[in-house]
């Protein structure tokens, strides 16, 4: 039990990393294949979020409110997710005008389809 | 990929994560206590007990972000131009301009709608931007914000599209602006982004040196820039 609680984020975050990897290894759909990519950064966002967890830790902002003077969570995997985060945006719009472009050359977005398409 | 293949696959990740986990414990949690002594180097410990002396930033992930790795995020800002700009080739590029049907004007409710919301969500955007050195937020969330308010330009008015050419010229002026103050810091004490404004008292609007006047410029190009993302995403002619 004391295993659940201790890593239940990892778990989690080890969870969404695969569905994301099964989603890219066996669907077929080019919009499913990036929801599954941008699973996997979730999963890793999470990941490196919970790494620099600690517990009953707050957030690394200092303010003159009560409550403040506990332990704060580790503030430089925060700061690398927020890096990470905006490239996996920039990651996802280019994908996604890739498979726009895809579908307007093919008009499909299924890509077994597109593989056999001679050319 | 085989479906019975991948799953095989999947299962002998899982199996390597499961035992990842098996090990010594790993993160933060493990750092607390004897594990890491004092003598070795801990940044976040480090960043979480001299951040407010050295930048006057109370957030201690923005002083992270814009003074002690401010190097990096230009390189994010970077990125996300270049992810901006392959979008734009590939979406605009040797493309048949055909002329589709036009869109059907939204009805007057949505049209009144939105026009009166754009605005304060512009403002909210601001808002988290200008105080991204005291509060949850910075220039990247506020930036996100002020996209989401030109997402619902091109949903809700059709009628009326955000000027691209403003848009561009925004973002560029504000992505420079950000290499300037690198700049200055250089010419002024030796190092690039120098914090070389004074800090001013920390929970202050007006603190922490450059970092809300970086947060600032970074909130406009972000804007602009996934702004422009949308408005590209969702077909709108330049």
């Amino acid at each position: 039990m004391s295993f659940l609680t201790h890593y239940v984020h990892y778990i989690g975050c080890f969870a969404l990393i695969l569905i994301g990897l099964y989603i890219v290894l066996v669907k077929s759909n080019l919009i499913k294949i990036i929801i599954g990519i941008t699973l996997i950064d979730t999963g890793v966002n999470l990941f490196l979020v919970s790494v620099g967890y600690i517990r009953m830790g707050t957030a690394p902002i200092f303010s003159q409110a009560e409550g403040a003077g506990r332990q704060m969570v580790d503030p430089v995997p925060q700061a690398l997710v927020l890096t990470a985060i905006v490239i996996g945006v920039s990651v996802v719009a280019l994908a996604l005008s890739v498979a726009i472009r895809l579908y307007e050359h093919y008009g499909t977005l299924d890509l077994r389809r597109i593989r056999d398409l001679k050319w | 990929m085989g479906k019975a293949l991948s799953l095989v696959v999947l299962l002998v990740l899982a199996l390597g994560l499961a035992s990842a986990l098996r090990g010594p414990s790993i993160g933060a949690e493990a750092n607390r206590g004897e594990l890491l002594d004092d003598q070795k180097v801990n940044f976040g410990r480090r960043y979480n007990s001299r951040a407010v002396e050295e930048t006057g930033a109370s957030n201690v992930v923005a002083s992270v972000l814009v003074t002690y790795r401010g190097l990096d995020t230009l390189g994010e800002v970077t990125v996300l131009f270049v992810a901006a700009l392959g979008l734009a080739v590939l979406l605009h590029t040797g493309r048949d301009r055909k002329s589709g049907k036009e869109a059907e004007p939204p009805s007057l409710i949505v049209f009144t709608g939105c026009r009166f919301v754009f605005p304060l969500i512009l403002l909210f955007g601001a808002y988290i931007f200008m105080h991204g050195h005291l509060t949850p937020g910075g220039g990247f969330q506020g930036g996100a914000v002020v996209a989401s308010g030109f997402l619902l330009i091109y949903l809700g008015c059709r009628g009326r599209q955000p000027h691209r050419e403003r848009l561009n010229a925004v973002e560029s002026l504000s992505g420079a602006a950000f290499v300037v103050i690198g700049l200055i810091g250089l010419a002024v004490g030796g190092s690039f982004l120098l914090n070389f404004l004074p800090q001013g008292s920390p929970y202050a609007l007006l603190s922490a040196g450059i970092i809300p006047v970086v947060y600032v410029f970074i909130g406009f190009k972000v804007g602009c820039e996934l702004g422009g993302i949308v408005g590209d995403l969702s077909g709108a002619r330049r």
